[in-house]
């Protein structure tokens, strides 16, 4: 019974995985950027969820419709603003960048909340789902097809609208799109928003189940880099096979050679498939 | 030797008369001084020779202190101890360096930053060697007092700083570089002319943290107390990063001067807004980066060309 728990948890956490890994994918397929700052959107959106449910007690699932647009609109500006300036500069430049828009985000949230960790717990709880002696949280069972939600979301988006076409076509090749008519610097814009957007709609899931604290913002990062290159860069059901193996490593780990070296176990998992896989599981460029 | 180099090491000497006029404060800040000197020239090999972004200093900077403050619990003198940090260092990176610098770009980045991952969990979690989280104390080493301390200190890290600007001219001078530079402008044809970029590359990762450890160590010894979030800090890979962006990239005396630079607008920061000393090291990270891309090296070059118009 103990494996089919860990199997259940591990799927559990593996779509949640893959919801915080798939904006990142997105903004370093399209743009070829390693979004730092990833992480502590992920953080601001939990910081969202927790302040609308404490002052207005708006409950964390319509906090997912507030927290999409804000974020789009915050990462839309965002790379108008500043990324794009050096969008063409070499990997070091843009990933620098990031690093210091993370360093100003991360202190101002610290310098506004504090360090401390909060929960935002529900009133009244939603209690858990058992079946025969798998028991799961029904709050965490939500939060996991809310995740699977935005992500289908974000693969109908992709597959079926205009502008998904036109970031796909972009990400395969920017110069055959700039000639097909496609304004670039518009999409590159508009893909940063929509990572932006997964991050805070990420952010509001895991206030549901993670305490929150300004400080676990590079532990979400370091998921993001290990989800995407696990599952191959930039595709949707790539980061969806990413997010559940790490989460079944972590917990099968965790279950055999304790909770302490996950962490180290999922790293060196991501340098060996750098090494050896670097595509990823699913990987194929620029397909999606 | 170019005239740069030269420039280099005559500013390397002149640091060290500091303790002639400063006090203890100037004594700690030219400590620092030397070890932020060591980690952005050493950073500067395999970044800006070889143009790889590597963010693995922090996690070289951490074993070696590890590896300088475990041997000095149990005894070792502090020259071996620090030696060691330095020499482990170095063949670790190699051995690594070798795996790790197949990839390239964004992979490499992101390869380097999650060796700090690794190295501080493996030290969080060895708890019976390094005390794990609870950090690593470190035994003093001389009773001497706290001025003689300070100075002597200061003169290891010195020592240490002569020695990377030493290697780093080396360097410059030799095949190696010649190389390094020629994997910078092209890896695929360097390789194609016969160039064993491998061995290269592996040879100027392990030069790059051989330093970076034995500075490591002597900050072990220096504070006494080092713990795995300390040493293993994702700042220490990115600060040298930044210094040499501020000097200008690849021009080892830019990168120096960058680094003292950057020491002084730290302190200043931490002096006046401690409690938003990173958010205004992130400004100060974003504003570079997008008016001054090329450091402060540029402006001279562009001073210059600048002039003869005039005239």
């Amino acid at each position: 019974m103990l494996a089919a728990q860990v199997l259940i948890n591990a799927l559990v956490l593996g779509c949640l995985y893959a919801c915080i890994a798939i904006g990142f994918s997105l903004v370093w397929g399209v743009l070829n950027v390693i979004n730092l700052i990833h992480g502590s959107f992920i953080v601001l959106g939990a910081y969202l969820a927790w302040g609308l449910y404490q002052s207005l007690h708006i409950s964390p699932w319509y906090a997912l419709g507030i927290a999409a647009p804000a974020f789009f609109v915050l990462g839309y500006v965002i790379q108008r603003l500043i990324l794009n300036r050096v969008i063409t500069a070499p990997v070091l430049v843009t990933l620098t960048l990031t690093f210091g828009l993370d360093l100003i985000l991360n202190n101002a949230m610290i310098y506004y909340f504090k360090a401390d960790y909060r929960k935002l717990t529900l009133t009244p709880p939603m209690g858990s789902v058992s079946l025969f002696d798998v028991v799961v949280p029904i709050d965490r069972l939500i939060a996991t097809a809310s995740a699977l939600a935005l992500t289908g979301i974000l693969y109908l988006i992709l597959r079926r609208l205009r502008v998904g076409r036109a970031i796909i076509a972009v990400r395969l090749d920017r110069d055959a799109a700039r000639l097909m008519g496609v304004d670039v610097n518009s999409i590159y814009a508009i893909a940063f928003g929509l990572g932006a957007a997964l991050a805070g709609c990420a952010g509001v899931l895991m206030a549901l189940i993670f305490p929150i604290s300004p400080l676990t913002s590079t532990a979400y990062l370091g998921k993001a880099f290990v989800v995407c290159v696990l599952g191959g860069l930039g595709s949707v059901s790539g980061a969806l096979a990413g997010g559940i193996l790490l989460a079944l490593i972590e917990g099968i780990g965790s279950a055999l050679i304790g909770p302490a070296h996950a962490t180290t176990l999922s790293f060196a998992l991501l340098i060996v498939f750098l090494i050896v896989r670097p595509q990823g599981l699913l990987g194929r460029k620029g397909f999606e | 030797m170019t005239r740069s180099n030269f420039i280099l090491l005559a500013l390397v000497a002149v640091i060290a008369a500091l303790p002639m006029f400063g006090g203890s404060y100037a004594l700690r800040l030219g400590t620092i001084a030397c070890m932020y000197g060591i980690l952005a020239l050493s950073w500067n090999v395999v970044g800006g020779l070889a143009g790889y972004p590597s963010f693995a200093t922090a996690a070289f900077f951490g074993f070696g202190a590890y590896t300088a403050g475990v041997l000095l619990g149990k005894g070792v003198p502090l020259v071996v101890a620090v030696a060691a940090a330095g020499g482990a260092s170095f063949a670790l990176a190699c051995l690594l360096g070798a795996a790790l610098l197949r990839l390239r770009g964004h992979y490499f980045a992101i390869a380097s930053l999650s060796l700090i991952e690794v190295f501080r969990e493996l030290v969080n979690n060895a708890t019976d060697l390094t005390g794990g989280g609870m950090g690593l104390n470190i035994p003093l080493t001389s009773t001497a007092g706290v001025m003689a301390d300070a100075t002597f200190y200061f003169y290891v890290m010195w020592g240490l700083l002569l020695g990377t600007a030493s290697m780093v001219v080396v360097v410059a001078g030799s095949k190696l570089g010649f190389g390094l530079a020629c994997i910078r402008q092209n890896e695929t044809a360097a390789n194609m002319i016969g160039l064993n970029t491998t061995l290269y590359k592996s040879v100027a990762f392990g030069l790059s943290a051989c330093f970076v450890g034995a500075a490591g160590g002597v900050y072990a010894a220096w504070v006494h107390y080092i713990d795995p979030s300390d040493v293993f800090d994702i700042l220490y890979s990115v600060k040298p990063i930044v210094m040499a962006l501020i000097g200008g990239l690849g021009s080892p005396l830019g990168v120096l001067i960058g680094a003292f630079v950057y020491l002084g607008l730290e302190e200043v920061v931490w002096r006046n807004y401690i409690q938003i000393h990173s958010g205004v090291l992130g400004v100060l990270i974003v504003v570079l980066l997008l008016f001054l891309p090329n450091g402060l090296m540029s402006l001279r070059s562009r001073l210059l060309a600048w002039r003869p118009k005039r005239v």
